[in-house]
């Protein structure tokens, strides 16, 4: 025994790591690879469209810059929620988490209503060329990772209305849940650099 | 299910009709959250599936075992061989290999359970779900003439031939959605595993204390959270073609087949180290035990299998050097290929080095690892020469290639799992499997295996291709078709004796104790089989083996670190 209480010194006691973090920087690193899989598809097929429906003819910048600027600035008012969780102002946290959740709804029904242009009057479809398939996949899958967000976001907001949410044992654990909002917003930084700027370069061979 | 009698769980409960005893004893099964039991599921289903896979070599092999035999119709010998590849990869080896992880984690770390237990049921059901959604084709898909009909594209499911126009009927989808959603437990049983490793560690285990098992089974996790995703997205492009016809894949309509391709094996070669490592971590952990020495080498191991979690995710395009890539990147991903045998080779002096001047006990998990290196050193150099691309263009899709990855998956994946299963059944039921059994297992399996596989190379340099349902006399190929077919009995044997083996040292097997083996690692401090809580009390890990350290403080592996 005494050989093994001298080892004793060996045996810290180190704060572990937070399970919670260490779980949701696994799923984003999961939904980054499904990501990368889309946005390289893209880039390959960027200019790959013969027929149909070209990117510059179709793609217009106005409604998707707002939708942008909305989807962005809610991560900063997510960020000020949790601080607001953080110094327990519950109103402001509520306040701040409204806000959030109407930008993401803005930019769905935004996207909802820009692709609702593009099908009628631009003749865009799924269907219609390889533009047409990635548009609507890359676009498409992103806008329903904003949704499951969006989902999360509700339900904490509907748990704080229900005062289930306690600022001292669950603003770590609502941090973590925005980590994911976060996430979804650097997608969109990616994908609107692909889909609206790289692709929409005038190519080489003309249309 | 069928083993194990965790000491609490499984006590008679007092009360209902032995029938409604039963239904008790499912339901706590079915809702269990706990690792041992998910794992003993994960394990359990695995075997049941691995007999329906091997069923089904079975047919394939009785078909060839002569020239122009009429066993199974063409039609049939294409579903055979789709059902055999992907049940064995998606529904033995992973669900087996995550089951062992599930298992040991958090017992080798020390923990009371996984980071998230209803996450790891979850799981658990997707898998399932998944599998059962696979097979569910043979009676619900509608195939080309309206009959049930299984999938028929082979495992990897090149482009074009699973558009509509080639494929028709559902068969397809139900290969995508099946894999689709146990992909889907495996992601979620990845994101457990990092977490309880790097978080749910007991005081004292430090990352390089860690048994290598849970090295390995962190890069694993690692490679599936990089590596299914893209298949999903894949299938997910797959499925968009095949149902709203999107243009992903299809070369009629701009599509690109190629694509799929870089999309598969950037999924499939990480895949295949999925399969692997984990057999790594069994081999690790069974033969220094076995050769009563420390394992040689232990921070070059995890420097190698790091390594072989980044250059596995760089050489995917040696599968497809016959597609005609060009000079630049057939090099390229020939010479990555060659660069990942470095850290392979590593462990392998390394596993040597263990054996080397060791007290060799062979019982019988160790035969199985001793097999394992044998073989998978075979297996390992194949790889190599098809990584030789003028040589691989001779030998790519011929049978060459399915004698070098049954090496490694049998050879290597299944003789390791086997190992463990021997070596950790006493832990998880409480009883010995019987040694004499154990040893016919493993002789017959090596020497039906060999029958079966080696032979391969031959036919396969002889130019004959996979994936053929017969062959004309005269070509030189039938005799090594006729020892491959035989040496399927013997195989089948061998497992035969396995089962009985299992069903008989659960009534009457010798009663294991808490460490049989005179282990190191922190299983085997707990009772056969472990409590729910695996552990009445956190234990505290002094080194690499901190049970080592328990029995001989005199003498404790502390005082060399
Ligand atoms: C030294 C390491 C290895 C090397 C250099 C290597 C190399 C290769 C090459 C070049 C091919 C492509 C052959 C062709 O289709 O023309 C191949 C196929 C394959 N390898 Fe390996 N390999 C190695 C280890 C492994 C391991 C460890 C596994 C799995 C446990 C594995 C499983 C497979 C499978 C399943 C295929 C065939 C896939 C298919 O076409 O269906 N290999 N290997
Ligand atoms: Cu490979």
């Amino acid at each position: 025994m005494t050989a093994l209480n001298a080892t004793t010194s060996n045996v810290r006691l180190t704060a572990p790591l937070s399970r919670a973090k260490v779980g949701m920087a696994s799923l984003i690193f999961m939904e980054s690879a499904f990501f990368s899989a889309f946005l390289v598809t893209y880039l390959y097929y960027i200019g790959k469209s013969p027929d149909g429906p070209q990117p510059l003819d179709c793609l217009e910048l106005n409604l998707v810059l707002i939708n942008s600027v909305c989807l962005l600035s809610s991560s900063i008012t997510v960020v000020l929620a949790v601080r607001s969780l953080a110094r327990g102002a519950m109103g402001a946290f509520r306040l701040w988490l409204a806000v959030t959740i109407l930008l993401g709804l803005e930019f769905l029904l935004g996207t909802g209503y820009e692709w609702w242009g593009l099908i009628e009057d631009k003749g865009l479809t799924l269907q219609s060329n390889a533009f047409g398939t990635n548009f609507y996949s890359l676009v498409g899958f992103h806008a329903f990772h904003v949704l499951v967000g969006l989902v999360l976001l509700i339900g904490v907001f509907i748990l704080s209305l229900f005062g289930f949410i306690n600022p001292a044992r669950d603003h770590q654990r609502v941090d973590i849940a925005t980590w994911y909002w976060h996430f979804v917003d650097v997608v969109w930084i990616l994908v609107f650099t692909l889909v609206y700027i790289v692709g929409r370069v005038p190519q080489g061979a003309p249309a | 299910m069928t083993i194990g009698s965790g000491h609490s769980s499984l006590a008679p409960l007092p009360g209902p009709s032995p029938r409604g005893r039963f239904w008790e004893l499912v339901m706590q099964w079915a809702i269990s959250v706990d690792h041992k039991k998910l794992a003993m599921m994960y394990i359990g289903a695995g075997l049941i599936f691995f007999l329906v896979g091997g069923i089904e070599a079975a047919f394939m092999r009785l078909q060839l075992a002569q020239a122009g035999n009429n066993v199974v119709d063409p039609a049939t010998f294409n579903q055979l061989f789709t059902m055999h590849g992907t049940t064995m990869v998606f529904l033995v080896g992973m669900p087996i290999l995550l089951g062992f992880g599930n298992y040991l984690i958090p017992l080798m770390v020390g923990a009371r359970d996984m980071a998230f237990p209803r996450l790891n049921a979850f799981g658990f059901w997707l898998f399932i779900f998944g599998g059962l959604l696979l097979y569910f084709s043979y009676v619900g898909a509608d195939g080309l003439y309206g009959a049930g009909t299984a999938p028929d594209v082979g495992w990897f499911a090149y482009a074009p031939l699973t558009s509509r126009t080639f494929s028709r009927g559902n068969s397809t989808d139900y290969w995508i959605l099946g894999i689709l959603v146990s992909g889907f437990g495996s992601m979620t049983t990845a994101i457990n595993f990092i977490a309880t490793i790097l978080c749910m560690r007991c005081p004292g285990m430090k990352l390089m204390r860690m048994p290598m098992i849970a090295w390995m089974m962190l890069v694993v996790a690692f490679l599936v959270l990089v590596a299914i995703p893209i298949l999903t997205a894949a299938q997910s492009m797959l499925l968009l073609d095949r149902t709203l016809g999107a243009h992903f894949f299809d070369p009629e309509t701009q599509g690109s087949a190629i694509l799929w391709q870089h999309l598969f094996w950037f999924f499939g070669h990480p895949e295949v180290y999925i399969l692997i490592l984990p057999a790594f971590g069994f081999v690790s952990e069974i033969m220094p035990t076995f050769s009563r020495k420390v394992i040689f080498g232990y921070p070059l191991m995890v420097a190698a299998t790091v390594g072989i979690g980044f250059i596995s995710l760089g050489v995917w395009a040696h599968h497809m050097f016959v597609v005609g890539l060009g000079p630049v990147l057939d090099s390229f991903f020939g010479a990555t290929t060659f660069l990942i045998s470095v850290p392979t080779g590593i462990k392998i002096f390394n596993w040597l080095g263990t054996m080397w001047g060791g007290r060799l006990q062979f019982t019988t998990p160790m035969l199985f690892v001793t097999g394992f290196v044998a073989m998978f050193v075979i297996g390992g150099l194949t790889g190599i020469m098809l990584a030789t691309v003028p040589l691989d263009w001779q030998l790519s899709d011929s049978y060459f290639v399915v004698g070098h990855f049954h090496y490694v998956l049998f050879g290597g994946t299944v003789f390791g799992i086997f190992g463990a299963l021997f070596y950790w059944f006493p832990k998880a039921t409480g009883r010995l499997l019987d040694e004499r059994l154990g040893k016919w297992t493993f002789w017959l399996l090596f020497i039906g295996f060999t029958l079966t596989f080696m032979p391969m190379h031959v036919s396969g340099a002889l130019g004959m291709p996979r994936r053929i349902y017969t062959y004309e006399v005269d070509r030189g190929w039938e005799i090594w078709n006729l020892i491959s077919s035989i040496g399927v009995p013997v195989q089948m044997a061998g497992v035969a004796i396995f089962l009985w083996n299992v069903v008989r040292s659960l009534r009457k097997g010798e009663v294991a104790g808490d460490d049989p083996w005179d282990a190191w690692t922190l299983e085997w401090s707990t009772s056969s089989p472990p409590p729910e809580w695996n552990f009445d009390r956190i234990p505290t890990c002094t080194s690499a083996r901190p049970l080592w350290d328990r029995k001989h403080p005199e003498d404790p592996d502390a005082h060399y670190e």
